[in-house]
């Protein structure tokens, strides 16, 4: 192809053949695909998410050092089995028997009730969000920002129980409850024979040994 | 009457653009992806809001199964091969050099420490089957996990983040008992992984 026909002028056709360059592409377009699909089967795309958990340390703290939950602000979550939830507000001691309340995982569940308790906090939040998402503030001042928020004195501090019957699923649902509604200070605590009473006493009344 | 001529149109369609664009997305797709890491158990995760990623290395990686085996892995090979003979210290169990290869190339496994040698000993093919996953004892009495966790913290040094993997329907009491037993290691900071969910409309 690179060389140069020389046009004979003298009658005599003498054409050279000109051979087609023409390269069939098919074949490999075939083997691209085909090693689209193997990575695509064979990797993954997405890093997995993670929720950071910090649980309380083991280490004995002393009374005046321990931080003590104000009544007032107090909610305990106890996970039960089959998806449900319980709730009360406040201390739960003998003498004055909590008000247990029945919940669920939906949106009008749970987290309606979390979201009414931390009002003040989810409707800053849910205005740092928008600025964020309009690109009004850094990512860094958003993060510094939440803090200063979800630290408000008046959020609630919630107290996470799960029974036995609870599953993990159970669990990660209510921690990222925490999260959609910006409750900073919340817990996983062992669950105690008096709130697996009150769940008894909830589901069927008279059943457990409660004093009324 | 003529015969109505009909042009004979070649049917050579030109695949040069079509291989442009295979080769451009298998480019895009080796560049953006990582390959997956066979992994002891399969666990379906729950799905949560939250979008802090995993860290890429130097990660302590624990699989509990629906039933609550616990299952186990770090990502650095030469700290498993130092783990394994930690470990074969402390159990009074001499690991051939052979084994600790071996070990050095299992991404995650979940049996007592009893049993180790005759897992290594499996082809590799054979130790994801469900009879070879008898998950790592990790009760009160038999609590052979939290001496892995010792040995890997004391490898890997504070860096290392720890992962839990569980699946959805898990019971609870189960998780309970291996982050007892992380807790009782003063290891009170961990990441569960979880996929993405979208974070509800409004708020």
């Amino acid at each position: 192809m690179s060389e140069i026909v020389v046009e004979d002028k003298g009658g005599k056709k003498n054409k050279v053949k000109r051979l087609s360059t023409r390269v069939d592409m098919a074949p490999m377009c075939d083997l691209g695909f085909l090693l689209i699909t193997f990575f695509m089967l064979s990797t993954s795309m997405a890093k997995p998410q993670t929720m950071d958990l910090n649980m309380p340390s083991r280490d004995k703290v002393s009374e005046a050092e321990s931080s003590k939950v104000k009544e007032s602000q107090a909610v305990t979550v106890l996970l039960g089995k089959d998806d449900k939830v319980y709730y009360f507000f406040g201390s739960a001691s003998e003498e004055k028997i909590p008000d247990l309340k029945a919940s669920n995982f939906s949106p009008s569940g749970i987290r309606d009730v979390l979201l009414q308790r931390n009002a003040e906090v989810a409707i800053q939040m849910r205005d740092l969000r928008a600025k964020l998402k309009k690109r009004e503030i850094s990512d860094e001042e958003f993060a510094k920002k939440s803090v200063e928020i979800k630290s408000s004195k008046n959020a609630p501090t919630v107290i996470i129980k799960a029974t036995d019957e609870a599953n993990y699923k159970n669990m990660v649902d209510i921690l990222d409850e925490m999260q959609i509604c910006s409750i900073s200070r919340y817990a996983l605590v062992d669950i105690t024979d008096y709130d697996k009473e009150l769940i008894k006493e909830l589901e069927n009344p008279g059943s457990s040994m409660l004093k009324k | 009457m003529p015969k109505a001529k009909i042009a004979r149109k070649s049917t050579f369609v030109d695949m040069t653009a079509m291989t442009d664009v295979a080769f451009l997305l298998l480019n895009f797709i080796l560049l953006t992806s990582n390959f997956v890491k066979p992994e002891a158990v399969s666990v379906s995760a729950p799905s949560s809001v939250s979008e802090v990623k995993i860290p890429e290395v130097n990660i302590m990686t624990i699989l509990v199964d629906p039933d609550g085996k616990v299952f186990f892995g770090i990502d650095n090979q030469d700290a498993r091969v130092e783990l394994l003979s930690k470990i074969g210290d402390s159990y009074n169990i001499s690991f051939t050099a052979q084994e600790k290869k071996e070990f050095g190339l299992v991404n995650s496994f979940g049996v007592p420490v009893e049993s180790l040698k005759a897992f290594l000993a499996l082809p590799s093919d054979k130790r994801s089957l469900k009879e070879n996953a008898l998950g790592i004892p990790c009760d009160s009495i038999n609590n052979q996990f939290k001496t892995w966790v010792k040995f890997a913290r004391e490898i890997n040094g504070k860096d290392m983040a720890i992962a839990i993997k569980c699946d959805q329907t898990t019971p609870y009491p189960k998780i309970k008992n291996v982050m007892n037993s992380l807790q009782e290691l003063r290891e009170n900071r961990f990441n569960l992984i979880t996929n993405l969910e979208g974070m509800p409309q409004g708020l």
